[in-house]
């Protein structure tokens, strides 16, 4: 390059830079958000339910966050090393860091969270399985010691799954009655104020906050308002700003996004990846043939069910994990939707007409479409299909109790197929009374012993090995009938930047964000 | 008089527990438990998880033994504790109740005053244009489902005009006070208020109607006008008066509602009041928090009740408490 060019391309990336500046974050403002349902506590350690992570991953935090690619980002933790046998993990807490209360964040609460979560958070409880020990050499130093090495163990550190916990407050006390939950105490950008029991949520910015600069806004309104249609009044009136992920429902979302100042986005849901798709009983009737649920894979137009119910947002699933989290292949069986084939299976299969219960998600409107849309996909190739109407306890104690032929669900995935996929896979998962495993009762020794052995596999490359044979097995076996890809879309008011920053969206705070004026 | 009182209220006293037994089994029969519920909502619920849940709420006990504890509880007035909400029950309604008596109390007046009136107006100027315009409004509002009316009623003043808002009980974090804190309360208030006024509005304007069109035919009405009184004279002080007992019957029933709430215009219009508490308890499956709700509408149905027999004493001299 001539100097020339090169003065030229300084020059540029100067102007550049000061417009960057110019029109980079401004300190300021209020958000009015929407939290649907109400939470029933903000204390994220006893209390793991979406709406409590969404309010909640502003005032507490974790050692990392996560980037949309779902690599490590640093939280209260400035640098982390992995021993060569991968069995140690050592994390540098970072420095000068306070609780709400003004109190001290050091080694001593990490390792009183471990114990903390053990006994109240059941997602936590699982991650920590191959957890040895834990040790804090200093202050701010702690070091995570596991029995073998446990792939993902790197990916559970973000605030909902290992959420920090003030020792000085809860030790020695029963958490569950603490008074301290009604007004709970972190580290996060922004502290708790104020909530009216069916009204709202008040947060407002943490003044000693450790990343300097932020956070940019002064307050936060978590809105709670339990009409759909009233939540997209609202937006449409002014009167909140953001509309996080499945706030509305989705055949409101391409009017809403034609309003002005208005913007829509899928990102942000690349940790948790919730992927839909039908429990198939594989225990009796028409869907303990592996025929059977074949061809309901090719019966179902599941790109319509993308364009048409989720308004084009996510993708269509390929199997058991999604695209997002790790060891993902594409390089499975495929089911495009071919009502021909269908046929011919179902007829391969011996159906004779038999009738199929199908349980719909009882989530809303959208939920009730898209059951609509699959049964009609089925009546198409001649499945007989009879709808069982349900509220969520209903569902959750028929699906629980296998009282089902096809049953409608979405579940998080949480970045790594240890965590989120084998579990509704492996034998060991087959038990009643929890509507969260191996609902359909498939089982396969070979799926067992991988997702067995990829949990544990050492290195990295060993694990993509062992998944991308899982996958392509349960593929071809459908146990379950996969769906979609979901991504909820956020609308925000364009005027409100930087919200999504990380993987795990909305949940991760509003610690990046600022109102452009 | 006192004799009757105390003889109704211990009456009421063992329909209240009778209920509370009814409503204790009547819940458990719906599909599901707030344990399943709860584990569902945290997206990871093994059956540990499920199995701690139950046992923290006292779920895995017999359900004898769970009936026994709760009427205990009631016995002592403690509704005990919200297993979602990790709250004393009584402390969650009562943080609700005000919200709730300000809704359907406005509603309550705005509907009595004003069915009255055109009830009384239809009857007077029956078959005219009038009479027939009055009777249409209501027969359309006492049709009409009361959340469309709310959606119809957001739709028209709030999105369409901007008058007035469209959910909540105040403009949050406005900070206003004194006088400008009552009217923003009132500005809220309007929408939802009016919705639910408007269907009982229509049901004492057609009842009032008809009352006092039948009233209008008995002889001592025509023994007034013999005596000269004036038209207006005699509507007020004999036919109104007379009409009014079946009106009283129906304002008691709906103020025996007050406390229950309107679950649909609270849960459209966002009013945070015991209505929306219900309905989400009944979805959580929040056992005690659900018959919580239940005892205090009970009570109060049964207070109303009470009161009208009362009130039907003042308004008609003739009726006699029976001891």
């Amino acid at each position: 390059m001539s100097k020339r060019k090169i003065l030229m391309s300084l020059a540029t990336m100067c102007v550049l830079s000061s417009a960057a500046m110019a029109d980079g974050p401004k300190a300021g403002g209020v958000v009015n958000a929407v939290i649907q349902p109400e939470p029933p506590s903000l204390m994220i350690g006893l209390v793991q339910n979406g709406p409590t992570q969404m309010v909640a991953g502003n005032i507490y935090e974790g050692l990392l966050r996560y980037s949309p690619k779902l690599d490590p980002l640093p939280g209260l933790a400035e640098s982390w090393s992995v021993s060569e046998d991968g069995k140690v993990y050592t994390f540098k807490l970072v420095k000068g860091v306070t609780w709400h209360d003004g109190k001290p964040f050091t080694s001593a609460d990490v390792l009183f969270t471990i114990e903390f979560l053990k006994q109240t958070h059941a997602r936590a409880r699982g991650n920590l399985v191959q957890l040895d020990k834990v040790e804090a050499p200093d202050e701010s130093t702690v070091a995570f010691t596991l029995k073998q090495p446990f792939g993902p163990f790197i990916g559970i550190f973000e605030v909902g799954s290992l959420p920090m916990i003030p020792k000085h407050i809860y030790e020695g006390t029963d958490f569950k009655t603490n008074p301290a939950n009604n007004t709970p105490v972190g580290t996060g950008p922004f502290m708790f104020k104020e909530w009216q029991k069916g009204s709202f949520i008040h947060l407002v910015k943490n003044p000693n906050y450790h990343v300097k600069g932020k956070p940019n806004i002064d307050e936060i309104y978590w809105h709670v308002i339990p009409d759909a249609a009233a939540r997209s009044v609202a937006y449409e009136t002014g009167k909140v700003d953001v509309l996080p992920g499945g706030s509305v429902e989705n055949f409101d979302v391409p009017r809403l996004s034609k309003l002005k100042n208005t913007c829509v986005t899928g990102a942000g849901w690349e940790f948790f990846s919730p992927h839909s798709w039908l429990w198939l009983n594989n225990r009796s009737g028409p869907t303990a043939n592996k025929k059977f649920r074949q061809a309901l894979m090719f019966a179902i137009d599941r790109n319509m069910a993308k364009d048409v119910v989720w308004n084009g947002l996510g993708k269509v699933a390929t199997g058991p994990s999604g695209s997002a989290i790790k060891y993902y292949t594409g390089a499975v069986p495929k089911y495009d939707y071919d009502p021909a084939k269908a046929k011919a299976l179902l007829k391969e299969a011996g159906y004779n007409g038999e009738k199929v219960r199908m349980l719909p998600l009882p989530y809303g409107e959208t939920w009730q479409r898209w059951a609509e849309m699959v049964r009609q996909n089925l009546q198409d190739v001649g499945v007989n299909v009879e709808m069982i109407a349900t509220d969520v306890p209903g569902w959750n104690q028929k699906v629980s109790e296998w009282d089902y032929d096809i049953a409608f669900t979405y579940l998080y995935q949480y970045g790594d197929p240890a965590l989120g996929v084998g579990r509704n896979y492996v034998s060991s998962q087959i038990a009643k009374g929890s509507p969260f495993n191996n609902v359909e009762g498939y089982s396969n020794p070979e799926i067992d012993k991988l997702f067995a052995d990829g949990a544990v596999a050492f290195p990295d490359a060993a694990r993509e090995e062992i998944y991308a044979k899982a996958q392509k097995i349960l593929v071809e076996d459908v146990p379950v009938a996969w769906m979609l890809e979901l991504q909820f879309p956020t609308i925000t008011r364009c005027s409100v930047k930087n919200l999504i920053t990380t993987g795990i969206g909305v949940n991760d705070g509003f610690r990046d964000a600022w109102i452009e004026k | 008089m006192i004799s009757f009182i105390a003889q109704r209220i211990a009456k009421a006293v063992i329909v209240l527990l009778a209920l509370v037994v009814l409503n204790f089994f009547l819940i458990r029969m719906a599909p599901g438990d707030p344990a399943v519920v709860m584990a569902g909502e945290a997206g990871a619920g093994d059956q540990l998880f499920i199995a701690q849940l139950r046992e923290k709420f006292g779920l895995d006990q017999p359900l004898p033994v769970q009936l026994f504890l709760y009427v205990k509880g009631i016995l002592s007035l403690d509704l005990g504790f919200s297993f979602r909400q990790q709250m004393p029950v009584s402390k969650l309604i009562l943080d609700r109740l005000p919200a709730t008596l300000l809704l359907t109390g406005t509603a309550f007046a705005i509907s009595l005053l004003f069915g009255i009136l055109f009830g009384a107006l239809a009857a007077r100027f029956a078959g005219t244009w009038a009479d027939t315009a009055i009777t249409i409004a209501a027969l359309i509002f006492y049709a009409t489902p009361l959340f469309w009316v709310a959606l119809m009623a957001i739709l028209l003043f709030s999105v369409t005009m901007d008058w007035l808002p469209s959910f909540g009980y105040e403009t949050v974090g406005a900070g206003y006070t004194g006088l400008a804190h009552v009217l923003d309360v009132a500005a809220h208030l309007i929408l939802p208020a009016t919705t639910i006024g408007l269907f009982f509005m229509a049901t004492y304007a057609r009842m009032t109607r008809a009352s006092m069109l039948e009233v209008n035919r008995l002889d001592f009405v025509k023994t007034a006008r013999a005596k000269g009184l004036s038209d207006a004279v005699i509507q007020r002080r004999h036919v109104l008066r007379n009409a009014l007992l079946p009106v009283v019957t129906l304002a008691g029933l709906q103020a025996g509602t007050l406390v229950g709430g309107a679950v649909l215009t609270e849960t459209v219009f966002a009013w945070p009041g015991i209505g929306r508490l219900m309905y989400e308890a009944l979805l959580q499956r929040d056992y005690n928090l659900l018959l919580g709700v239940f005892v205090v509408c009970s009570a109060m149905v049964l207070a109303f009740n009470l009161i009208t027999d009362l009130v039907y004493r003042s308004v008609d001299p003739r009726i006699e408490f029976a001891s």
